[in-house]
């Protein structure tokens, strides 16, 4: 009987030797090199941390000091006057987001649920013009509500400024509301099927209120690309200085209030743009971490 | 012997009366679905009808045309055209790595405590408002680029001729640092979407073969989310494209074509957005011709990303993000 060190060479057993040599005398520089790289991942992630934090952390201190009351109550006024505000500015944004939104959410909501619903070769088209819309640079979709409604509705209005921000926010909902009704179990479906439901009731009872987790993130992130949005609007609502809440008259908004306060050389101005900035940005940052939020609540809250 | 009670009938109450029949819950969902494949092409229809007499007035031509004077009748768009395309390529030039990069170290670097808190805040700067950028490039960056950035660029760089003239702060190069940060968040959230999917097994093979950390990323997690990574940064690409307000406020606005990094440029959304108010007649029809020509790039642009993402399965982070 021989033993285990005399016996012959096996050739599998040699070329793992070798290997395991190899990646021995090497591991020294592998380990250096992965040392170095993995260093600059962690330097390129403070290189990105730092202008993020730096945009929010300036629209904060420079924002802070221009809120007090009048800020809030009063509409703009020329340069030089005391007590301006952006009052007019906030009327503007809510109420051609408030209409925007009650028309895209519906339409929305409905496509998504048809394409959730559907497989076919329509259904696909239609699922990638969503998708290219969302793409869509919103100068052009400015241009649209121009020609569309503008020129054809008694000039600029907000009702025109609605329409181009709805139709930015209608494939970001159709497409939020198909995923978040996809992801609702076949069998919860079939069940209510089963049961004698009509698609319509298993809609209204079942998919909806299983996916609206999913729905509100959709739907309040939509609602915040669309506060954010300035080029289509100062192609639609072109700016109003006066308070005005009648939708079918030109309106300020808090961007192009921002857009047109930044290039002006009176420290004042500037001042109210860096205070409606911090608000617009206070406003999107609240609507998405509160999407999470009632998401994550209504997930819990289902277990 | 009994007889059978009837059976029971289909339940009457009031949410059956109420509850539409198939057929017609179907027919509404479709009608409406209809409605927005109709929106969508009213969309192109209308915006190709009023581009149109710029084409047929000006040929085709003038969008390769290299000046700009309305008041002469040229109508030039390629000092534009150029614009967009040098602005978005300084942009993607200063973010493809820097995405990679902190995609990598967000996915797999960061200790798993701070993980989520840091992607969150990452996917939130997603949603601050462009116009918010714009404000913070013209108002902090711009002086900065124009005291130091700039003047130690020049002095570096400025034997190969990109930096000449004087320092303005405003021009591309400031337009493209913009662009860059603002398509950050959405590049960095789909890489890591994508990456984080790659299957453990192939990553674990990996580790027990004795690579280091770096050979498992870099020849397994990268190559293993190539088409999710490639279609979140042409996803970017779209964006800076089309980026209108921030890029008209620090860009310069300047109708010609650009020789230096720190010359003032304008770009086809900016020169829109720009001229819009005051043009009538064929300048308006040319600005619409521009924004024709940007839909054309962007939707290219989307459609190769969208497929890129589609591809890989990472798609719910696309579709979340909205961008």
């Amino acid at each position: 009987m021989t033993s285990l060190l005399e016996a012959p060479a096996d050739p599998a057993v040699e070329r793992r030797r070798a290997v395991q040599a190899a990646a021995a005398s090497s591991l020294g520089r592998r380990k250096f090199a992965s040392m170095v790289a993995l260093g600059i991942c962690w330097l390129f992630l403070l290189i990105a941390v730092v202008p993020l934090v730096a945009v929010i952390g300036y629209v904060i201190a420079k924002g802070l000091p221009a809120w007090n009351a009048d800020f809030f109550t009063n509409s703009t006024v020329p340069e030089g006057y005391p007590g301006g505000g952006v009052w007019n500015a906030i009327v503007g944004t809510v109420v051609i987001t408030v209409i925007a939104t009650a028309v895209a959410v519906p339409v929305g909501l409905s496509c998504g649920l048809f394409l959730a619903e559907s497989d076919g070769r329509a259904a696909a088209v239609l699922r990638f013009t969503a998708d290219v819309m969302t793409g869509i640079p919103s100068i052009i979709v400015g241009i649209f509500g121009y020609i569309a409604i503008v020129r054809n509705f008694g000039g600029y209005s907000g009702f025109a400024g609605a329409f181009a921000i709805g139709f930015i926010m209608l494939p970001v909902i159709v497409r939020a509301g198909e995923t978040a009704f996809r992801g609702v179990p076949r069998s919860l479906n079939e069940a209510a099927l089963a049961l004698g439901a009509r698609r319509s009731t298993v809609a209204r009872r079942v998919v909806v209120p299983t996916a609206l987790p999913g729905v509100i993130t959709g739907v309040l992130l939509a609602v915040a690309r669309g506060l954010g949005e300035t080029a289509p609007l100062l192609l639609t609502i072109f700016g109003n200085q006066y308070l005005q809440w009648n939708p079918s008259k030109s309106m300020e908004a808090l961007p192009i209030l921002i857009y047109n306060y930044s290039s002006q050389p009176y420290a004042d101005l500037v001042q109210v743009a860096w205070g409606a900035a911090l608000l617009l940005m206070v406003v999107v940052l609240v609507l998405s971490i509160g999407s999470r939020l009632v998401a994550a609540y209504l997930r819990k809250e289902r277990r | 012997m009994t007889t059978i009670e009837a059976l029971p009938s289909a339940p009457s109450g009031r949410g059956r009366r109420r509850a539409l029949p198939d057929k017609w819950y179907r027919g509404i969902l479709g009608v409406v679905a209809l409605l927005f494949g109709a929106l969508a092409v009213w969309f192109l229809v209308a915006v190709i009808i009023q581009a149109k007499p710029a084409f047929s007035t000006l040929g085709f031509s003038w969008i390769v045309g290299k000046v700009w004077n309305p008041t002469h009748n040229q109508y030039g768009l390629l000092p534009f055209i150029l614009g967009t395309i040098e602005s978005t390529a300084i942009a993607v030039v200063l973010a493809v790595p820097i995405g990679l990069g902190t995609a990598i170290a967000l996915a797999f670097l960061v200790p798993s405590k701070v993980r989520p808190a840091l992607s969150t805040t990452v996917e939130l700067l997603a949603a601050v408002p462009s116009v918010v950028y714009g404000l913070w490039g013209l108002i902090v960056l711009a002086p900065l680029f124009r005291e130091h950035v700039e003047p130690f660029l020049t002095s570096v760089f400025g034997w190969t001729g990109l930096f000449n003239g004087p320092d303005r702060g405003v021009g591309l190069l400031l337009a493209g640092v913009i662009l860059a940060i603002m398509i950050l968040p959405t590049m960095v959230a789909i890489s890591r979407d994508v990456l984080i999917v790659v299957p453990t097994e192939q990553v674990e093979g990996a580790m027990a073969l004795g690579a280091t950390r770096w050979q498992v990323l870099r020849k397994v997690v990268v190559p293993g989310g190539r088409t999710g990574i490639l279609g979140a940064f042409t996803l970017a690409t779209g964006r800076a494209l089309g980026e209108t307000v921030a890029v008209a406020m620090v860009i310069g606005n300047a109708p010609f074509i650009a020789h230096s990094l720190k010359a003032p440029a304008a770009t086809l959304p900016s020169l829109i957005v720009n001229n819009f108010g005051e043009s009538t007649g064929t300048e308006l029809s040319a600005l619409f011709g521009a924004g024709l020509v940007l839909l054309v790039i962007g939707i290219v642009v989307n459609s190769a990303a969208r497929w890129l993402v589609w591809s890989t399965g990472a798609d719910a982070a696309g579709a979340e993000l909205g961008r």
